[in-house]
């Protein structure tokens, strides 16, 4: 499975992938990774949610980092769903933002768990990474991901519709969407 | 608190629902004191709007007092005690839409820009109050509301003027305004106006504001036409005169220079088959939209003219005259309103007496009387022009 998506952040280039570079910030937009944890300059390991409360971890390599232009990467020989990614940073033509292309390939074929995370990204996987990048837009231009009564949930933003009612959260219902 | 809900095609009822709170640093919680039902409304209560909800809390006029801020709203922008009038787009206030004042275009308010996106190629901006499509944002029919971005939006309203002069500055003057603006009137012109609600009324004194030569009113409700009349207006009925006649006879046989359409989807006026066909394709929801009003405005308008549209459109329309369009070089302009790129030019017109909003106001209800608001709004029944809520 192959996935491109485009974006255009209004931040400055040198911003934009100081932000990405530093992995850990992926999950805050990233709606299926629930955390990356940086292990040495090129290594980390990726967990994100799978269907059916599961969880996938896996080991990825920086394989090229060319400072505020490119960065990729790739998933190391464990890995249960081989996968790897290009992000490239442009400066927009009005010089006021920056163009975020982004390519990742996923080895779907390659077991059953593949098939199961395939059908978690849904009919629309594009429209998965199309999100993440939305919310990586409101990130850096506003400092968080946008939340409306009927769809409070910030990145973890999975059902379209219908949703809840566009009326106020009850108290336990913030505490659950905020996680407090 | 209590709040005015959707409640199915045709239905809304002010039910019991939770208060809002603080959901994001920026947000403000606004205590509303005045709130309005405008015309779009109609829309979503008719079902031509896709994505509305069974409990979803209506309204996106309103005003009030900021009775709390989130830790990260700009203290230099809004504080605890103000009071402010809240645009109806939602708007970041950071994003290149917002740079470009094109707030309505907004790209990171709408949480739903996915479904927004599907409908209309791209998305738009979150709205108040009007369907999960613009971000499922709970309304200001309500004893409460929270506001996002609420360093970005919100006008403060420091004069004494009262709610009525200034509530209508959330949508509907900025509207009627904006359909004006871009008509790039100059003193010669004749502009035309389809629709003499409040958003028409609006479009017409704003048109005389930036000195038409003469603004004229097209509906079919008597009262509605007397108050374009009482306004400075020239009133044609649509159910009494060939409108294209009048408007020749109106316009030394030129056709307007510019034309407003104020009515947008729900248009009743146009030949009686055309209605019919636009009936039967709408009831089959093969088309959305009754686009009367957009089409005899593209017919009527003189070659080289402008034609700005501020009636709401909800998704595809039928028999477009794209011929009448295209080959007499008319120009097409159009927006949900921009609102804050107005709101202060706006605020001073107000102050100056050049504007005064409170005209159209024919209603003064409780926000208990919201369903019956609505009736009498919807079958303009009692002359209803614009009904005012009190929660």
């Amino acid at each position: 499975m192959e996935l491109t998506a485009t974006t255009t952040v209004r931040r400055p280039v040198a911003e934009v992938y100081a932000f990405w570079r530093l992995l850990e910030n992926l999950p805050s937009f990233m709606a299926h990774l629930d955390e990356v944890r940086t292990t040495d300059e090129k290594s980390s390991t990726w967990t994100a949610s799978a269907p059916f409360d599961h969880t996938v971890v896996w080991e990825a390599l920086i394989t090229e980092d060319l400072v505020e232009e490119r960065i990729a990467w790739r998933s190391t020989e464990q890995a249960d769903v081989p996968n790897e990614g290009t992000v490239s940073f442009l400066p927009s033509p009005d010089g006021a933002g920056t163009e975020v292309h982004v390519h990742l390939v996923f080895d779907i074929e390659a077991g059953k768990l593949g098939r199961a995370v395939a059908k978690y990204f849904g009919e629309d996987p594009r429209q998965q990474l199309d999100d993440d990048l939305r919310r990586l837009k409101q990130v850096l231009e506003t400092g968080e991901v946008v939340r409306s009564d009927g769809a409070p949930w910030g990145k973890r933003a999975r059902k379209e519709f219908p949703q809840r009612p566009a009326q106020p959260l009850t108290v336990e219902e913030r505490r659950e969407v905020l996680g407090a | 608190m209590r709040a005015n809900c959707w409640a199915g095609r045709n239905e809304v009822e002010v039910r019991e629902v939770p208060d809002p709170a603080i959901l994001s640093g920026r947000d403000a919680i606004v205590g509303i004191t005045s709130t309005a039902i405008c015309g779009s409304d109609l829309h979503l209560v008719d079902g031509y709007v896709p994505t509305m909800q069974d409990g979803d809390v209506m309204g996106h006029e309103f005003m009030g007092e900021v009775l709390e801020v989130g830790p990260d709203v700009d203290p230099t922008r809004l504080r605890v005690g103000d009071r402010v009038v809240v645009p109806f787009p939602i708007a970041c206030g950071a994003c290149a839409a917002c740079a470009a004042q094109l707030y309505s275009c907004c790209e990171n308010s709408n949480p739903n820009a996915g479904i927004a996106e599907k409908m209309f190629g791209h998305p738009v901006a979150g709205l108040f109050g009007y369907s999960h499509l613009t971000g499922g944002f709970a309304g200001g029919q309500a004893q409460y509301a929270r506001v996002p971005f609420a360093d970005v939006g919100p006008l403060r309203i420091e004069s004494d003027l009262t709610d009525e002069q200034v509530l209508f500055l959330s949508d509907i003057l900025p509207t009627g305004y904006m359909g004006a603006e871009m008509c790039d009137i100059r003193p010669s012109d004749v502009v035309a106006v389809w629709g003499a609600g409040p958003v028409g009324q609006f479009a017409m004194d704003s048109a005389r504001v930036l000195g038409a030569a003469a603004v004229i009113a097209i509906d079919k409700e008597p009262y509605r036409l007397r108050m374009a009349e009482e306004a400075g207006h020239i009133p044609v009925n649509f159910e009494e005169v060939d409108v294209r006649s009048r408007l020749l006879e109106l316009s030394g046989g030129r056709g307007p220079d510019k034309c407003i359409d104020a009515v947008g989807m729900e248009a009743t006026h146009g030949s009686a088959h055309l209605h019919a066909f636009d009936r039967v394709k709408q009831a089959v929801r093969s088309e959305t939209d009754r686009p009367h009003a957009l089409r005899q405005a593209i017919m009527s308008c003189r070659s080289g003219g402008i034609v700005s549209v501020v009636g709401v459109y909800g998704g595809f329309v039928d028999k477009f005259p794209a011929g009448a369009w295209m080959n007499r070089s008319v120009t097409l302009r159009t927006g949900q309103c921009h609102v804050q790129r107005y709101m202060t030019p706006l605020l001073e017109r107000i102050e100056r007496g050049e504007l005064d909003p409170t005209r159209v106001i024919t209603h003064r209800l409780t926000l208990e009387e919201a369903p019956r608001g609505y009736d009498i709004f919807k079958n303009k029944q009692a002359d209803c022009e614009k009904v005012v809520l009190r929660p």
